[in-house]
């Protein structure tokens, strides 16, 4: 089934536009062999983009559609993927090394289909308002919208975080130019392919795949694109968000990085908190913007706590993605392997200790040991510093002011988990810490309707739920005075 | 751009005869009325107390009327800013501000308005003092709505409310719409005490604390404000005001790793750079009001006195200083000359003089670079060959006076047609349909405002969808009402001030989710 799917990408015309014919190797990060050669797109690419979402947003017929009809195709939409659901899976699979099991089973029907689904149900109910002026006049808002968006999506969730930013930017009426990354290309080609066929007009989603300097930067500083929403590492947030300043102000949204912490108290059940923390960090190659990486044990049960986690670690099972029982796949490219290695190196320079772990699985495909490390201090590298990897990093408190000090004590403010089951214990986490999302004796629920998005420098604006249509819509006032007004 | 010089209708009146004011602009400007009130803040505010800038240094802020100086005022720079924000960080982390209820809050900032209100004569006359705006428009257009905008947000204090959410799975979810936290302020000229409330109170409403940049060339007015905001009850620290310029005390706001969120009125440029530096440092994020020129579209079937009465005030209103200024009007073909003689008239027949004085409808432009600037996209008009029906030229010679001037058969591409001019210059321009109006409206890298006149149902709906602007006036302009949002399309800026839009730029929104047992319903 693989390879005649990596066929029919090669072979189908997905692109409406004419390319250059540069090209750049996706890989396959179990063997670091390359999968397959995808169009690289340039600056002039994404001229020709903007200029075909232009099009379709000044004169094509989606925002001049109801909302009812374009709820209509984006149902279709959803019903599209989820006939591809092992399709779109097996693509990821392949380009990230995540779990097929994860992929299959978990991200591409309850966070790709499902959200589709959820902001098809949005697209007719974008509100304006009436309110009352201070003089006789009539006054209401329109939420219009905003026109083309521009998007650039990270390699760690590929359809996931295609659906977070495509489904609502359409759901508003919007067109949009889409930028995936360059290590996880594949599966956007297909759900682009689908788009057309769900009858979304030509030019309503334009989707590129190259990299970040070239075809990313032309996106950012694009005099054309009237938004801009990225998802990334911080240092990329950084230069999106200058980008824009310099070239024509256009408004940005990030989902920046993070180094969540995950708190346990003592009244937690401990085999479930082990679990869960496991869960927090692993999950995903540990390669998750909110990935539980600061672990947080209540001195009284820290003991415990690191000889179960040890033995949790131990027992994870590593291998190819696509075998059924495999719990942690490769690290989704060599860069990201060294950077993850190189830290946990430096870990054990600064003298924490390494309980279990540490090195390279095998000497084909980027897989690392689960590796965990015990005695952390707040001032390493391993506790300050994104890793990006499987690479616990638990350390112990003893109050609940001294947990929420050193836990808020991050320039990162992307989440938390927090294990208690003492209510005031809950609310005083949950109103102090300076994150976007506390999850409470659980962790990464991603529901439709939950808002996503940090606190200081792991970004700025939400994703999900209806928080994100602000970041899709212009607001308009319009006002009219009043002559003998029944009411005022 | 051709250059070429086109010598028109109005005669240049040389310096010679500037001691004969032509009739129609009013009373002779010496001797200047002397401002009603007391110059008696300086200093910077900070942590509740008014204190010099830390290098000692001061800057005088100039009388628009005689370019004497007022006053010299503390100059705050980067160390000052660094004292103020630790003071607001103190004042939300540790301080009773954000500590105390909504109620609380709410009760301060009613008594804050309140002492506004009291104090409204010394404030009116400050502006006037410091940036040349009428003491009428001040008193009866401008000062009654910073009361308001208190009292507003006042209400919305207690009103901030998160939400309970449907999960898809058995989870407990809210969302908590937090204060988020320093916020950073930095406000323009052109309103001095308007722009301060159009910051400040909702940032407070919010549960934030605020330290805020006034301009250079308009200092005054928000340093006894920020007095009257301590006598209220509002803690020491959660209100700090520092005066100062851009590229010292501004930039040092912009890029301080400790502030929270920025929020930026002003040009278009230095709004870049506020931007760049806020992705640079901390990524805070930002909201911008930048600069506009913004479209007034006078239908055929327009009342055309009323649509000549409004597009009048849409442009010289502040002597054109508004980001949303009426700056390029366009009139259909079959109302055009009655409209373009009736303009004339009307310019004519604005009073001009020393603002302090009741009836004075024109005041000076705030400072010699304006003014200068002014002067010369006159000149541009001029050479570009746009008609000069009247106007043109300065008013006297002392105090930077321009007189209302009124360009009518300007060209899109002219310079003064394309740029955003800031001073009494009126540009009249004829179009035949409603596509090609809005098309070329449309044509512009701003999209704050727009004005449409017209009688006709459909007309106006199809045009206040159109135009890609934050805010279509119908029959009407400069309605700024405190429920109506206002912001800009494109490079005019992006987020909203005023209403309930501006609260969320002021909110951190967090989610809380919790596992159910046994939920009686999902």
């Amino acid at each position: 089934m693989k390879s005649s799917i990596l066929n029919s990408l090669s072979m189908g015309s997905l692109w409406t536009l004419p390319l250059v014919s540069e090209t750049f190797p996706t890989v396959d990060p179990r063997t670091e062999e390359v999968l397959a050669d995808v169009a690289k797109a340039d600056v002039e690419d994404i001229n020709r983009a903007v200029k075909a979402a232009r099009k379709a947003f000044d004169h094509g017929p989606w925002p001049r559609m109801t909302a009812y009809e374009r709820s209509k195709i984006l149902l279709k939409y959803a019903d599209l993927l989820e006939k591809h659901n092992d399709e779109l899976a097996t693509l990821d699979s392949l380009d990230s090394g995540k779990l097929y099991s994860q992929s299959q089973g978990v991200e591409i029907p309850h966070f790709v289909t499902r959200l589709f689904r959820y902001y098809a149900g949005w697209a007719d109910k974008i509100h304006g308002k009436t309110l009352p002026a201070d003089g006789p006049h009539q006054v209401l808002t329109f939420h219009e919208p905003i026109g083309v968006v521009g998007q650039i999506i990270p390699w760690n969730f590929p359809m996931v975080m295609f659906a977070w930013k495509v489904a609502p930017a359409l759901a508003c009426g919007n067109t949009i130019v889409l930028k995936t990354a360059e290590q996880t290309p594949l599966s956007a080609c297909l759900a682009a392919k689908l788009a057309v066929e769900a009858g979304l007009p030509p030019g309503v989603l334009n989707v590129v795949s190259g990299f970040g300097e070239t075809a990313g930067a032309a996106i950012s500083s694009h005099m054309d694109i009237d938004k801009v929403a990225f998802t990334g590492s911080t240092e990329t947030g950084k230069l999106v968000m200058q980008a824009a300043a310099r070239s024509n102000l256009k408004p940005v949204t990030l989902e920046l990085g993070g180094k969540s912490p995950f708190i346990i108290m003592p009244d937690a059940d401990i085999d479930q908190a082990v679990e869960l923390s496991h869960f927090a960090l692993f999950f995903n190659q540990g390669q998750c913007c909110c990935a539980g990486s600061r672990t947080f044990v209540h001195e009284s049960i820290y003991d415990e706590y690191i000889e179960k986690a040890k033995a949790r670690a131990l027992k994870r099972v590593v291998g190819d993605p696509f075998k059924s029982g495999v719990e942690q796949g490769p690290q989704v490219d060599k860069a990201q392997f060294e950077k993850i290695l190189s830290y946990i190196d430096v870990g054990r320079h600064e003298g924490a200790n390494l309980v279990t772990g540490g090195a390279r699985i095998g000497n084909k495909g980027y897989y690392i040991q689960p590796t965990i490390f015990s005695d952390v201090k707040d001032d390493m590298a391993i506790s300050r510093d994104e890793i990006f990897g499987p690479v616990q990093a638990v350390t112990k408190f003893r109050t609940v002011q001294e947990a929420i000090e050193r836990a808020n004590n991050s320039p990162y403010g992307l989440a938390a988990g927090v294990f208690t089951k003492d209510i005031d214990t809950a609310n005083t986490f949950s109103r102090a810490l300076r994150v976007g999302s506390v999850w409470i004796n659980c962790y990464d629920v991603f529901d439709a309707a939950i808002p996503f998005g940090g606190y200081k420098m792991s970004g700025q604006g939400r994703e999900k739920g209806e928080y994100v249509l602000h970041n899709y819509t212009q607001v308009k006032a319009v006002v009219t005075p009043l002559k003998n007004p029944a009411w005022l | 751009m051709t250059m070429f010089l086109r010598s028109r209708i109005s005669p240049v009146v040389s310096r010679a005869c500037t001691l004969v004011w032509r009739r129609s602009y009013g009373a002779e400007l010496a001797p200047l009325l002397k401002p009603p009130v007391e110059v008696k803040h300086t200093q910077l505010l900070i942590d509740g107390k008014l204190v010099d800038s830390a290098s000692g240094k001061t800057f005088p802020t100039i009388d628009p009327r005689s370019e004497e100086i007022i006053a010299q005022v503390a100059e705050g720079d980067e160390e000052d800013v660094n004292r103020a924000v630790k003071a607001a960080r103190n004042a939300f982390e540790k301080g009773p501000w954000p500590r105390m209820t909504a109620y609380e809050r709410s009760k301060i900032l009613f008594r804050y308005a309140d002492l506004l209100e009291q104090h409204s004569d010394e404030l009116v006359a400050l502006d006037v003092l410091d940036n040349g705006k009428t003491i009428d428009q001040a008193t009866f257009a401008e000062m009654p709505n910073v009361i308001r905008w208190f009292r507003y947000y006042a209400g919305w204090a207690d009103k901030i409310h998160g939400m309970t959410l449907q999960a898809d799975s058995p989870h407990h979810v809210h969302t908590l719409h937090e204060p988020i936290g320093v916020v950073g302020q930095i406000v323009p000229w052109n309103f001095p005490i308007i722009m301060f409330s159009w910051k400040v109170a909702p940032a407070l409403a919010c549960g934030n604390t605020v330290v805020l940049k006034s301009a250079e060339l308009t200092p005054l007015s928000a340093i006894l404000a920020g007095t009257l905001a301590l006598e209220a009850g509002v803690p020491p620290g959660v209100l700090n005001i520092i005066s100062g310029f851009g590229h010292t005390a501004g930039a040092a706001i912009a890029s301080h790793m400790d502030i929270d969120k920025v929020a930026f009125t002003g040009s278009t440029e230095v709004g870049r750079s506020v931007m760049e530096a806020a992705a640079r440092s901390n990524l805070k994020p930002v909201t911008l009001e930048l600069g506009g020129k913004s479209p007034f579209i006078v239908c055929g079937d327009a009342d055309i006195d009323k649509a000549l009465e409004l597009s009048h005030l849409a442009l010289f209103f502040n002597q054109g200083q508004t980001c949303c200024a009426g700056s390029r009007t366009f009139v259909h073909e079959s109302v055009y000359d009655e409209f373009v003689e009736k303009a004339k008239k009307k310019a004519e027949n604005r009073v001009l003089g020393d603002p302090f004085q009741s009836g004075v409808e024109h005041g000076p432009q705030v400072d010699i670079s304006q003014f200068n600037k002014v002067m010369k996209y006159i000149g541009y008009g001029k050479e570009q060959g746009a008609t000069l029906l009247t106007g043109g030229e300065r008013h006297g010679d002392k105090g930077f006076y321009i007189q209302p001037t009124v360009f009518a058969d300007v060209g899109d591409s002219m310079a003064i047609s394309r740029d955003e001019i800031f001073g009494p210059v009126q540009c009249i321009s004829k179009f035949k349909t409603l596509e090609e109006v809005v098309e070329r409206a449309n044509n512009t890298q701003y999209g704050l405002a727009a004005g449409v006149f017209t009688q006709s149902l459909d007309t106006a709906n199809f045009l206040s969808r159109a135009l890609k602007v934050g805010t279509v006036w119908v029959n009407t302009y400069y309605a700024f009402d405190a429920a109506i949002p206002f912001g800009g399309y494109k490079m005019s800026g992006f987020g909203r001030e005023k209403g309930e839009y501006v609260l969320k730029n002021y909110l951190q929104v967090k989610a809380v989710v919790t596992p159910l047992k046994n939920p009686a319903w999902l």
